[in-house]
């Protein structure tokens, strides 16, 4: 040992003269680091309830809860999630899940209460003072642990697509399907959107395990026209799903259509275990006017039930308008064959070209079934009414469109205007557009809508795609006569439309009549709207029923009339969209059951 | 067998004309002779290194047996991660160190990379790396003051652990976390450095070089320190390779074992790194060695802070993670943990949880077998100080 190292250790008491590093809480002010992972903040008005923070946390400290001030609603489940801090480990996954990017932190780090359940809070809802915190732990846009990009879907080109009636859309191949599957969160907030409720993470896992055959089974649960469903559905599921908020919903459709193309017709009965269904039925009969696919899922439902089902429709096919107003490109025929053989296997009769209220009357219906479903859609054209629309080169759009399904010829012109901005507007449009180019080699169609693009009710794809295909598309303009010299159509005169909606949002459209637009034409279609035809319900029978304004039967949540035996459903009551006239059916399926042997079970 | 001349242990020759015999080398304890006690250094112990304990058995204050027990920290990571998916793993693995969370964080994200085949961004390889030597350098500090402390110098801890919460600091800026960082995920880092980090890291090195001048002057030229350490915990070199010892504890006694440079991981090979070695691996070496190593970890980091680039992606894109799945098969990731190696086994089965992960630490060896082996023929009193020399952390004995 020697004296150095006795010294040494000595030489280091300047040390104590330095300012101490402790800092005298609460005196000296120590925030956290703006990167800080604190307390949780939830922006009530971001946040969809859609659980994802409770599913991904590893300390199950998250539960969702009923919230006062939130309601359930199409997309946001109302819910909320309540943090237990006796189990957080503030990992803040759940931050790095959330979809919407609500849930987020505060810089804060302490908290003080001498009350435990006050740990277990809603962030958002119960108040606490770092709700508003700008600081503290936020996703980083760099890292993802989710993706919010749709794998793309092949399409033909518009060159190789404008002359013909050939479907657009490709369909996603096998990896490209389970790819997009892999996105979906299984929140179920689409489930909740869908009108008939199809138990859609079920079947996106199914395509995930590429357990095709559940995929489809899963399907047929809640929708018997899947390959339909696949293509031309309206998709509100998407428009509620999480990913929607910060990138692009899944593609629910797109995924449905692959399940259904992956089966071929003939294995349909095997997998759906349908087989013995055919030749086993029960005595009751139930009637269904109209094969749109609303009476088609009412029939499929009754019929897997035992029901002893017939279909009347007016026209010589079925379909509806899925067949007879839905354009071919988007919608093949023998796609829509192939839902409907099925459901026709299962023993469902149908009879054409015939019309009830003309060739049969629902009274003999009602005398020879026990119950009868109408689901008879909406196929009368409305007319903008203004001077020049009685001409004959003057059309509905769904007119047109059944003519076009039909087979038949139709006289197109060379100039072509189109009244509406909706998606009957838009099919209508590419339709012609085809065919002008069939005919002439060259398109010449403008569609106009009162409304400006940005507010037009047709699908942005929709635009995007007749523009593609050569189509104008002139919006803003509200049409006010359309001219005919020595009884020739000439055109569209239209006055500049300024708003559609006044301000308690009813239609009442204003116009500036000083800037005007003359659009050259020598044929124009309407295609405004469809009106309902209900001549096949008689004076008697009306009596019996109640009315809303609109001018619609009233039925109750199962969709049936007040006259017990007649139900009802599709567009006549809701939608209008194939999905709903499904659910509807469907809905009624189960009710007319109740109906019929209700009173069987119970004993 | 001990060289140094100034240690106490230097002419030291177990007396065992009395007690215990030793048959086959082994002592010969009978307790009902009440020539032995039995007493337990911890759990609750301050000179114990966290919730462990030993069983010693003591002839007057001399130790002639010693146990290593466990059982009182057991959290059960490994087989919690069984019932995780693979994201959920991460905020659990750092949970079992506090010192030095991030070794685990690097190897099990590492671990489920290479399984899946994910190819991480150089950026995140960048950040990573700096992530890993910041640890070492607050695991090192907080060993320096456990050093002193274990000799009864309370103040060189004030020091060292005061400094450690500045690095602290800086964690909680980078990372959001101070202890936990939970910052590496599988596929790389989840954020970017904050403005001017760069600069605050290079301060606080600087602030940490003065302060180990003193740290350094009171404590290896002191009287107390040398004649407690030198010649204490002599690890003799055939010791090494049969009882698995790694990192400065090997490396003390001249052995060339550092993951980072012989297998190296991460930015490694691309910084100036060169191997520490020693020549007699006792306590005192053991703490020169650690302070070189310190040194060479803030010399690391202002390399690692000027070589790496601004900007860049940070996170290799993953699957959705509430559903991954990681193919069949199984991988053993490690790194330089300051306490030497420091591993992950784990084994995919294919879904979308892991079927086995299994955590290493080099305490497993260097707290049981090794401790239980240089505890014999000391005095109870340098217990605590032999512990801390080898840098024994329980939490990583139990998972
Ligand atoms: C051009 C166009 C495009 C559309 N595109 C889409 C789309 O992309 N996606 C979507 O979801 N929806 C779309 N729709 C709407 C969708 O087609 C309808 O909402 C759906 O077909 C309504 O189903 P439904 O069963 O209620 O009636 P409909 O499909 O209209 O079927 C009613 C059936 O009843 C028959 N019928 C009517 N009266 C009688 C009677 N008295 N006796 C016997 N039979 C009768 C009709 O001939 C018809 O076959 C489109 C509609 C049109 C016009
Ligand atoms: S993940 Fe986000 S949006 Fe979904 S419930 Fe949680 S906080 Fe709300
Ligand atoms: S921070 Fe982590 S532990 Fe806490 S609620 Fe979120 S996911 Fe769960």
């Amino acid at each position: 040992m020697n004296l150095k190292d006795i010294i040494t250790p000595l030489t280091v008491w300047k040390q104590a003269a330095k300012e101490p590093w402790t800092i005298k809480n609460p005196l000296t002010e120590r925030p956290g680091a703006d990167n800080y992972r604190g307390f949780h903040q939830n922006d009530f008005d971001k946040c969809i309830g859609c659980g994802s923070c409770e599913e991904i946390c590893q300390n199950a400290a998250i539960d969702l809860v009923q919230v006062e001030g939130q309601e359930s609603k199409d997309g946001n489940s109302g819910l909320r999630p309540k943090i237990d801090y006796g189990r957080c480990c503030w990992c803040a996954l759940c931050v790095d899940i959330c979809p919407t990017g609500a849930l987020t932190m505060s810089n804060e780090y302490t908290w003080i209460s001498d009350n435990p359940d006050d740990f277990r809070f809603v962030p958002g809802s119960d108040k606490t003072k770092w709700q508003n915190d700008e600081k503290g732990y936020k996703r980083d846009e760099k890292i993802a642990l989710l993706d919010f990009d749709r794998i793309d879907m092949d399409e033909l080109h518009p060159e190789n697509r404008d002359k013909s009636f050939i479907e657009i859309v490709k369909g996603y191949n096998k990896e490209q399907a389970i790819k997009e599957a892999d996105r979906c969160l299984e929140c179920g907030l689409c489930t909740a959107t869908c009108p008939a409720h199809m138990d859609i993470p079920a079947y996106i896992a199914a395509i995930r395990e590429d357990d095709i055959d559940n995929a489809f089974r899963i399907l047929y649960e809640t929708n018997p026209l899947p390959e339909i469903c696949g293509r031309i559905c309206t998709h509100r599921c998407e428009d509620a799903c999480a990913l929607h908020h910060n990138g692009e919903a899944l593609a629910i459709r797109w995924l449905k259509r692959y399940i259904a193309d992956q089966i071929p017709a003939e294995k349909y009965a095997e997998v759906l275990g349908t087989k013995h269904l055919a030749d086993d039925k029960l005595d009751q009969k139930v009637a269904i006017i109209g094969a749109g696919p609303s009476g088609l899922s009412a029939a499929y439902y009754l019929a897997i039930m035992g029901y002893q089902v017939k279909i009347f429709e007016a026209l010589p096919h079925s379909g509806g308008m899925m067949r007879y107003g839905i354009p071919e490109y988007r919608l093949p025929y023998d796609q829509i064959d192939k839902d409907i053989d099925y459901i026709m296997s299962l023993g469902v009769e149908i009879q054409f070209n015939t019309r009830i209220g003309k060739d049969i009357t629902i009274d003999q219906l009602h005398a020879d079934f026990d119950s009868v479903y109408a689901g008879t859609g909406l196929h009368l054209g409305r007319s903008t009414r203004i001077q020049g629309s009685d001409h004959d080169k003057v059309y509905f759009a769904t007119d047109l469109l059944r003519e076009v399904a039909l087979g038949h010829e139709i006289d197109v012109a060379k100039k072509i205007v189109v009244i509406g901005g909706g998606n009957v507007a838009m099919d209508i449009t590419r339709t012609l557009a085809r065919l002008q180019n069939q005919a002439y080699g060259k398109v010449d169609v403008v569609a106009t809508s009162l409304e400006t693009e940005d507010i037009m009710p047709a699908d942005r794809e929709e635009i995007v795609e007749a523009r593609e295909e050569k189509a104008i598309i002139d919006p803003g303009w509200g049409p006010k006569e359309i001219e005919i010299k020595n009884e020739q159509l000439k055109g569209l005169h239209a006055v500049r439309c300024l708003s559609v909606f006044d301000e308690t949002g009813s239609f009442s459209p204003k116009f500036d009549e000083n800037q005007k637009k003359f659009f050259e034409a020598d044929m124009i279609v309407e295609s405004i709207g469809q009106g309902m035809d209900l001549s096949y319900i008689s004076e008697e029978l009306k009596v019996g029923l109640k009315f809303d304004p609109r001018g619609r039967i009233k039925v109750n949540e199962d969709f049936q009339s007040d006259l017990k035996w007649l139900f009802i459903g599709g567009d006549i009551i809701q939608g209008p969209d194939v999905i709903h006239g499904i659910a509807n059916g469907h809905i009624a399926a189960k009710a007319i059951d109740k109906y019929l042997n209700g009173n069987k079970e119970k004993s | 067998m001990i060289k140094n001349s100034e240690s106490k242990y230097k002419d030291y020759v177990a007396d065992r004309s009395k007690y215990p015999q030793e048959e086959d080398g082994k002592a010969i304890i009978d307790l009902d002779s009440h020539k032995f006690t039995k007493i337990w250094q911890g759990p609750q112990h301050p000179g114990v290194t966290g919730n462990m304990s030993v069983e010693l058995i003591v002839n007057g204050d001399e130790i002639v047996d010693a146990k290593t027990r466990v059982g009182y920290l057991h959290r059960g990571f490994e087989k919690l991660m069984e019932r995780r998916r693979y994201i959920q793993c991460f905020p659990i693995v750092c949970r079992i160190c506090v010192p030095e969370p991030d070794t685990n964080e690097y190897c099990v994200s590492a671990a489920m990379e290479e399984l899946a085949g994910i190819e991480i961004p150089e950026k995140a390889k960048w950040l990573r790396t700096l992530n890993l030597e910041m640890s070492r350098v607050t695991s090192f500090l907080m060993w320096a003051g456990g050093q002193a402390g274990s000799l009864g110098m309370n103040t060189i801890p004030q020091w060292t652990v005061g400094m450690r919460d500045f690095w602290l600091d800086l964690f909680e800026e980078m990372t959001g976390g101070r202890v936990y960082h939970m910052y590496m995920i599988p596929g790389g880092v989840r954020k970017d450095l904050p403005e001017g980090f760069r600069d605050r890291v290079r301060a606080q090195i600087i602030q940490t070089k003065e302060l180990l001048v003193d740290v350094e002057r009171s404590f290896f030229n002191n009287a107390i320190v040398k004649s407690r350490l030198i010649g204490l915990g002599h690890i003799p070199k055939e010791m090494i390779s049969e009882y698995g010892i790694t990192g400065p504890n090997a490396r003390a006694c001249g052995v060339e074992n550092d993951i980072r440079i012989t297998n190296p991981y991460l930015k490694y090979p691309e910084l100036e790194l060169e191997m520490i070695t020693g020549t007699e691996s006792d306590a005192y070496e053991r703490a020169k060695l650690r302070y070189r190593e310190l040194h060479q970890s803030l010399n690391l980091i202002s390399q690692i802070l000027d070589k790496m680039p601004e900007g860049g992606e940070i996170q290799a894109k993953l699957p959705n993670v509430l559903h991954w799945k990681i193919p069949a098969g199984q991988t053993y990731k490690r790194a330089e943990s300051t306490r030497g190696e420091h591993g992950f086994y784990m084994v995919s089965d294919g879904t979308k949880y892991p079927r086995r992960i299994y955590a290493r630490g080099a305490s497993y060896t260097h707290a049981i077998s090794v401790l239980e082996k240089l505890a014999c023929n000391i005095t109870i009193s340098d217990l605590a100080a032999l512990m801390v020399s080898l840098h024994t952390c329980p939490p990583e004995i139990e998972r």
